[in-house]
């Protein structure tokens, strides 16, 4: 307020404007440099600390979503999609956080019981990203799970939480079809909800077009590759 | 009762003497912290905060996690302001502060993410919006920019406090009427149908409407017995003499 005062008195005499300006510039600038390097200092310090649990805490839930949509394998192994066609490792100098990964899951035998495919696309509010085991053998779907979605409390959220709406992909038969109301007539077709019509086509949505993206990947994936 | 506040003071958050303006008064340290629980709430009273009150109290751990966040981001930058707010230029003293509080929100938001990643992803972008919420500037701008480090404290713990209770409030009737349970413990059992309606955000503004009316009607109601009580105090002199 007093600078303002200053400026609009310097403003009415046309004599020389005040002289300590200069030095009041630096200080602002050193005050704002120095709280914005304290900050950065401080924001450094808290995402060294928090990152591995961060991290940890990404893999632990991815995990326990790969087991649970490929029905407890005994073991998976990440494959990455490289040059259109999955691999073990991925090139060298590339990180592997930034490549998309298919899981192949092994039964006790050793015998593959499916791959766990991870997708995304908007649903009615926002990104809804899900996981979901598929046989390619049988077409077959054997689980699907919703990692993040942001879709309407109480509504849209049923996607994740209606028991009724998720057990249906289980078994279901790949493409899905979305039917509104009463019973499956072949299994192809998955129930949506009611009053979540969108969120339920958007996972329906997500489910047929990373199998159509992914499918002649793991079509394609060697069958004397067992690791 | 003691003094009527301005509508300027009550958007700041300031209520004369607690706020460091004007000649100071000696004001006790346990009034700078209870102020905020109750009688200068900031949510109940000075409606500040909404956003967050409304946008994320569907559920009570929701709301817990939100209040610890605030309370946590409010006495860190009420500290950090008011130990530098002798080197803080006049002119430049917004900018400092909401640099403070949204470092301090950073924070937060890695803390959450790393501890409570579940209701990290529930309360989405509300947890950055903590830079915004008024209370939080606020109270740098009407308290923590012109008292000592122990009051800013204490004024901060008891603002963020009255936030929490707010939020508490808001988070129990709604989980306990839109989903039936507390804390996703079910109360009703499986015969209760839930209000759905109640975890949507009309229900945020339904429970908030009645939340205030309900504070107003105790407010109104110790107003009266006060008055009441004060005209039977002079009936009882006039009598006497």
């Amino acid at each position: 307020m007093t600078g303002a005062e200053g400026q609009s008195g310097g403003a009415a005499v046309p004599a020389a404007p005040p002289a300590p300006d200069e030095v009041k510039t630096s200080r602002l600038l050193g005050t704002l440099g120095v709280g914005g390097a304290v900050a950065g200092v401080l924001l450094v310090i808290a995402f060294g600390l928090t990152l591995p649990t961060i991290e940890a805490n990404k893999a632990r839930e991815l995990e326990v979503a790969v087991k649970e949509v490929l029905k407890a394998p005994a073991r998976y192994e990440t494959l990455y999609v490289v040059g259109g066609a999955l691999a073990r490792k991925v090139p060298d100098g590339t990180d592997p956080k930034k490549i998309e990964r298919v899981f192949l899951g092994y039964g006790t035998d050793n015998q593959r019981v499916g791959f766990a495919m991870v997708s995304a696309e908007a649903g009615f509010q926002d990104l809804v990203k899900v996981i979901f085991g598929y046989d390619p053998k049988t077409k077959q779907l054997l689980g699907m799970k919703v990692l993040e979605s942001k879709e309407t409390p109480g509504l849209g959220d049923k996607i994740e939480k209606d028991q009724a709406f998720v057990s249906q992909f289980a078994g279901a038969q790949a493409p899905l079809v979305g039917i509104k109301t009463g019973k499956r007539s072949n299994p192809r077709e998955v129930v949506m909800i009611t009053g979540a019509t969108i969120s339920s086509k958007a996972v329906i949505r997500i489910i047929n077009s990373a199998l159509k993206r992914l499918g002649p990947l793991v079509d394609a994936y060697p069958q004397e590759d067992k690791g | 009762m003691s003094g009527e506040v301005s509508p300027a003071d009550l958007h700041c958050g300031a209520h004369g003497a607690s706020a460091g303006v004007g000649p100071r008064r000696a004001v006790p340290p346990g009034e700078d912290l209870v102020k905020g629980f109750w009688r200068e709430n900031p949510v109940l009273v000075q409606l500040l905060g909404l956003c967050p009150t409304l946008a994320v109290t569907n559920s009570v751990a929701n709301s817990a996690v939100m209040g610890i966040a605030t309370f946590f981001v409010l006495v860190g930058s009420s500290l950090l302001v008011s130990a530098s707010r002798r080197f803080i230029p006049n002119e430049v003293r917004i900018t400092s502060y909401i640099l403070i509080i949204a470092t301090f929100v950073s924070i937060a938001e890695m803390a959450l993410q790393a501890l409570v990643p579940d209701i990290h992803k529930a309360l989405g972008a509300f947890v950055a919006l903590i830079v915004v919420n008024c209370i939080i500037l606020g109270r740098q701008e009407a308290f923590a920019g012109r008292n000592p480090v122990g009051r800013s404290v204490l004024d901060a713990v008891g603002m963020g406090s009255g936030f929490m209770i707010a939020m508490l409030i808001m988070g129990s009737v709604r989980e306990v009427l839109g989903s039936g349970t507390f804390l996703g413990v079910s109360l009703f059992g499986p015969g209760f149908e839930p209000w759905v309606i109640m975890v949507l955000p009309p229900g945020g503004f339904f429970t908030l409407a009645f939340v205030l009316l309900t504070v107003a009607w105790f407010k109104r109601r110790k107003a009266l017995k006060a008055r009441e009580a004060e005209r039977h105090d002079v009936a009882v002199v006039e009598r006497a003499a």
